[in-house]
């Protein structure tokens, strides 16, 4: 079994509830940081522990919380992002679920080494029913003293809101979220300023993911130069995997970071192989948005070593033979799946989501999805696969929020490692409505020099 | 008064001292020319604007004097203050110049290209944009998103189909008028400007959001298919408003006003009054004072742009010459009797009718009797 830092009472019978939780050696930490600790040891353990953001983007969680201002007399906010809505990725959801009262330790810690006393989770409207259980816990945690006036006699406030988005992907942005929040509509906001100078109603605000506030947890703990033992290079600590698709076993795992791809997929322990005994095709490694990989990539680099499960190895080769950890929505398709029609879907995703605000993004995801379907019903040219790579080139950085740029990646990688398949499609049009392309022959891995 | 910190910053190789606080865009402008980045959504009057139409983005290859790094993203320049050092690539940058044209294709993705029969034609910055930065043809083959047209109340009328989403008139409608009604319904490639729930706008400077808008999207119902923009002759007026500035520009042909609008700088923006304040009309002055006799007119305005406007009006003073070859020379030496003549060959004045011989206003009946004649 590998080493368990988040999840390892989750399966405790009621942990769910306050005094199971509080039984389970629960707020311990929390206790320590208010009682032992200062603002700025916390922030330094935090440091040292090397956390990285667990929302996809994988900054220094340390770093982040060092850049906020403190003006005098401004308050500050730490915000909760739990609007987890990029496809394949479903770990918060399971966190918040099962144990919500993590959250809540942490979410604690973390205000009170940013001196935050209104504390908001933001969570997605589709995610009702984890709100209730997450309100519930807060509920329960006031009532034993952990939230609300005069926390532990420390003199520190803090209270958590829970407030619930209205569906929309792009509120996962920080900058759209705050706007949400504000009860604006959720557009993200031109940077600079960033949050942590002017955030949530023009004051210093953190925007962190629910995982990365639950990982403060055993950091604090354990300390944060344990907890950087964990896992390899910068990748530190546990990483929670949703994993998804064409495996037998489906479902949120716990790894710390020096498994590979390949055990990761075919162990017992984690996703348990294939399903159905068919082969590996390709995979998204950490959400929709990141590039898709061929299995020949996923499970070596292009140098021809064993690919982990880490944020270093997973960008091994950049984006011409490497992809992203992103947030841990590992999703796999197996030889029957169609790498043409799984682009389109997602293709349609971000035209759906796009908020509409920038124009590469407005029109060019439209356009991507018109093409993607054009091609998918056996209407395309050649020249069609130029013409989308054209246009994901230029929407990826010419746009006010990463939105443009997850658009525009499963596009650039579909065509680059699967190009092959997009012309089989072209060129048998009819063939391409009734049977798949399947194994035959991946697009060979592009020849990096040593 | 402190003394004010400069920067020196270099656009496209030009250097210019900047108060500290500049926007790249605003320091690319006081140099001006072809050095300044267009600008579809940013509008320096409005608070918030800008940002949002990928433009003006510009290439920035040294970030300041204290960090020389470059930025790693071409970033917008309406929202991108200067640093001290900072040097800016434009027009000078290969990767500029082909983001602003994949932008400028964006953007006439869903434009209905309907400028024939537009209202802004002639005076519509896509319509410049488009010409500038733009490639002839279209790649997009798919049916273009259409939507109704819908009435803003008794003097406005929104096109959406021809909108580009700048959010200028949100931001007038906002900043200019105490109540929320203007906004965007929807998101993505569907989002749309609108009030709520259809409702029209009644306030007294709502129709500002006309000459904030940089397309054709919202048009002067007085005004509507009345003329072409070329043809009418702006002059700068004013009258004794009680409500606004009554600074504006009357766009006449012969005595009649076609329509009036505020007065507007060479990058389209609304100018200041002589008291430092945005010159934004009231309704009054712009749909109802349509008589020359309600106004003191000033004279001709400057039509500084290289607009179609200028085209022919005031030659010598804004930059267009007087053309010097004469009638009589490209005509070999013949002289015409009336403008028509000059045309070799042409319907209605066919070779062997000449229409100078005619005494008096013609008819159909002298065109016939001359024909015999013939």
């Amino acid at each position: 079994m590998g080493l368990k830092l988040l999840l390892e009472k989750a399966n405790v019978p009621g942990i769910r509830t306050y005094d199971v939780y509080r039984r389970e050696g629960g707020y311990s930490a929390a206790e320590k940081a208010l009682k032992e600790m200062t603002i700025e040891s916390i922030v330094e353990e935090v440091k040292k522990s090397g956390l990285r953001g667990r929302g996809g983007a994988g900054f220094p969680a340390g770093m982040k919380w060092s850049f906020i201002a403190k003006p005098e007399g401004v308050p500050r906010h730490l915000v909760c992002n739990a609007d987890e809505s990029e496809p394949g990725t479903f770990k918060d959801r399971y966190l918040m679920e099962f144990l919500p009262h993590l959250l809540l330790e942490g979410l604690l810690i973390s205000s009170f080494a940013l001196g935050s006393s209104d504390t908001y989770i933001y969570i997605r409207g589709e995610y009702a029913w984890v709100a209730d259980i997450l309100e519930e816990a807060i509920g329960e945690a006031t009532k034993n003293g952990w939230l609300g006036k005069n926390i532990l006699g420390t003199g520190f406030d803090c209270m958590i809101h829970v407030h619930r988005g209205a569906g929309a992907y792009i509120c996962g942005e920080e900058t759209a979220l705050i706007e949400s929040l504000e009860g604006k509509r959720g557009n993200p906001r031109i940077k600079p300023p960033f949050p942590a100078i002017q955030g949530l109603w023009m004051r210093p605000t953190v925007v962190n993911n629910v995982e990365t506030l639950a990982a403060v947890v055993p950091i604090i703990k354990m300390g944060g130069d344990e907890y950087a033992k964990i896992g390899v290079g910068r990748s530190t600590g546990t990483k929670l995997i949703s994993a998804c698709g064409n495996i037998n076993k489906p479902g949120v795992y716990e790894i710390d970071m020096t498994i590979s791809v390949e055990d990761f997929i075919y162990s017992d322990e984690y996703c348990g192989g294939i399903a159905n005994g068919k082969k590996l095709k390709a995979c998204i490694p950490g959400g929709s948005s990141v590039p898709i990989l061929p299995a020949n990539l996923l499970l070596k680099t292009a140098k021809g070593e064993t690919r982990y499960m880490n944020y270093e190895s997973l960008s091994d080769g950049g984006f011409a033979t490497g992809s992203m950890m992103g947030s841990g929505g590992f999703i796999i398709l197996d030889e029957d799946q169609c790498i043409v029609k799984n682009t389109l879907t997602l293709a349609r995703f971000y035209r759906h989501e796009s908020c509409g605000q920038c124009s590469p993004c407005r029109e060019g995801t439209g356009w991507m999805e018109k093409i993607l379907q054009k091609i998918e019903s056996g209407k395309g040219e050649v020249s069609d696969i130029d013409l989308l790579w054209d246009i994901q080139r230029k929407i990826e950085g010419n746009t006010i929020c990463p939105l443009g740029d997850a658009a525009a990646w499963p596009v650039a990688a579909a065509i680059r490692h699967f190009r092959d398949e997009f012309e089989w499609h072209i060129n048998n049009r009819e063939l391409s409505q009734t049977s798949n392309f399947g194994l035959q022959h991946y697009a060979d891995p592009i020849h990096v020099p040593a | 008064m402190s003394e004010q910190i400069l920067f020196k910053v270099t656009v496209d190789n030009i250097t210019i001292e900047v108060p500290a606080g500049t926007t790249i865009l605003q320091a690319a402008r006081q140099i001006g020319g072809a050095v300044a980045p267009p600008a579809m959504c940013y509008y320096s009057k409005l608070q918030g604007s800008g940002g949002k139409c990928r433009t003006c983005l510009v290439e920035v290859s040294k970030g300041s004097e204290k960090d020389p790094r470059p930025m790693p993203k071409l970033v917008a320049s309406c929202r991108t203050t200067v640093m001290d050092g900072m040097e800016v690539k434009n027009i000078t940058s290969e990767k500029v110049v082909d983001a602003r044209a994949g932008v400028v294709e964006f953007l006439l993705l869903n434009h209905p290209l309907d400028c024939p029969i537009c209202d802004q034609a002639g005076e519509c910055h896509l319509q410049d944009l488009s010409f500038e930065h733009g490639k002839s043809g279209t790649r997009y083959e798919f049916q273009r998103r259409t939507f109704k047209k819908h009435d803003l109340g008794k003097h406005i009328q929104l096109h959406m189909t021809r909108c580009i989403l700048c959010y200028r008139c949100v931001f007038t409608a906002d900043q200019l008028t105490n109540k929320r009604e203007h906004g965007i319904l929807d998101r993505g490639d569907h989002a749309e400007i609108a009030t709520h729930i259809e409702k029209s706008l009644h306030n007294e400077f709502i129709g500002n959001v006309i000459d904030v808008c940089p397309v054709g999207a919202l048009t002067d119902k007085t005004f509507r298919f009345k003329n072409r923009v070329w043809f009418l002759k702006p002059m700068d007026a004013h009258r004794d408003c009680p409500t606004c500035s009554g600074r504006v520009t009357l766009w006449n042909r012969g005595d009649e006003v076609y329509r009036v609008t505020a007065r507007k700088d060479e990058w389209g923006e609304i100018e200041d009054t002589p008291d430092g304040k945005p010159g934004w009309i009231c309704n009054t002055c712009r749909f109802d004072k349509k008589q020359t006799t309600d106004w003191v007119i000033e004279g001709p305005r400057e039509i500084s742009r290289h607009s179609v406007i200028a085209q022919g009006h005031y030659a010598g003073n804004i930059g267009t010459t007087k053309p010097t070859e004469t009638f009589a020379a490209i005509n070999d030496g013949r002289s015409p009797h009336l403008l028509m003549d000059i045309h070799s060959e042409s319907e209605v004045n066919q070779p062997n009718v000449h229409l100078g011989e005619n005494e008096g206003p013609s008819n159909g009946a002298t065109f016939n009797n001359n024909i015999k004649n013939a």
